[in-house]
């Protein structure tokens, strides 16, 4: 049997439902196997950790062939919000807390969180924009150091 | 299905080392697989995970997740990790006597 996985840093660089959640539950998946585990949120993935914005991810309509519907229709107004809605009901059955809810539980596990300084000062944020679980803004040669000896995911 | 030995007891465990037999369970073979688990002594906030957690599944038929365990106001999810480290869901039902738990979550 190979070596089990030690560490693993998690790039989340995008502001969708997916994206937000894939980068999540594989964080909040490490820790509980005993795997270290780093967020570095990046782009548009910021909105993940952003306090006013958080509460509010959502899946696209538009552009997406995995909606499994035409892009015309997802254009119309309210197919997001409804889309997203359809969704998180699904993931609350299957007890997938809604983001907030769910940094906050990767964080409680252990899970370290890192906003991006590029992706902060292009968006002109301040640490003040950012939930309380968010460790501190760093560069990615900050994020390469604290990634040293484990694995890199990018989403 | 293997067997296992811990101390007079005789258990019957799946490939994973899990109970498949809830009745078997005792608090002693809840130590020694604690040991096991790299935990040298369940203190009372072990046994109150321990005890939630087979409560739910005898009364819901699943093990319950994390993010149940902390809303049920048994523990925080930091202490939860604190007294079960590397790995909370797995080591707790382990110990308990349960099935490893099948959720991503």
């Amino acid at each position: 049997m190979e070596d089990k996985i030690k560490k693993v840093s998690i790039i989340i660089s995008k502001g969708t439902l997916d994206g937000v959640y894939a980068g999540l539950l594989m964080a909040n998946g490490a820790r509980m196997e005993g795997i270290e585990a780093n967020l570095f949120f990046a782009f548009f993935g910021l909105d993940a950790i952003i306090k006013k914005r958080m509460g509010k991810i959502k899946v696209a309509t538009v552009g997406n062939p995995g909606m499994h519907m035409a892009s015309l229709l997802g254009v119309l107004p309210g197919m997001s919000a409804m889309a997203t809605s359809m969704m998180l009901k699904t993931m609350g059955k299957l007890d997938i807390p809604p983001v907030p809810e769910f940094i906050e539980m990767a964080a409680d596990a252990g899970c370290k969180l890192y906003a991006c300084k590029v992706s902060v000062d292009m968006f002109k944020l301040k640490k003040e924009d950012f939930c309380p679980q968010v460790d501190s803004i760093i560069t990615v040669g900050d994020f390469y150091e604290k990634a040293a000896g484990g694995e890199i995911i990018f989403i | 299905m293997p067997l296992k030995q811990i101390g007079n007891a005789t258990i019957d465990v799946d490939a994973d080392g899990f109970m498949t037999s809830l009745s078997q369970w005792t608090r002693d073979i809840a130590a020694a697989l604690a040991k096991e688990e790299g935990i040298a002594e369940l203190t009372a906030a072990h046994w109150k995970v321990i005890e939630y957690m087979q409560k739910e599944f005898k009364e819901n038929g699943a093990v319950p997740t994390v993010r149940k365990i902390n809303k049920s106001g048994v523990i925080s999810t930091k202490e939860l990790y604190e007294i079960f480290p590397g790995g909370p869901a797995k080591k707790a039902a382990r110990i308990a006597g349960l099935a490893k738990p099948v959720g991503c979550v």
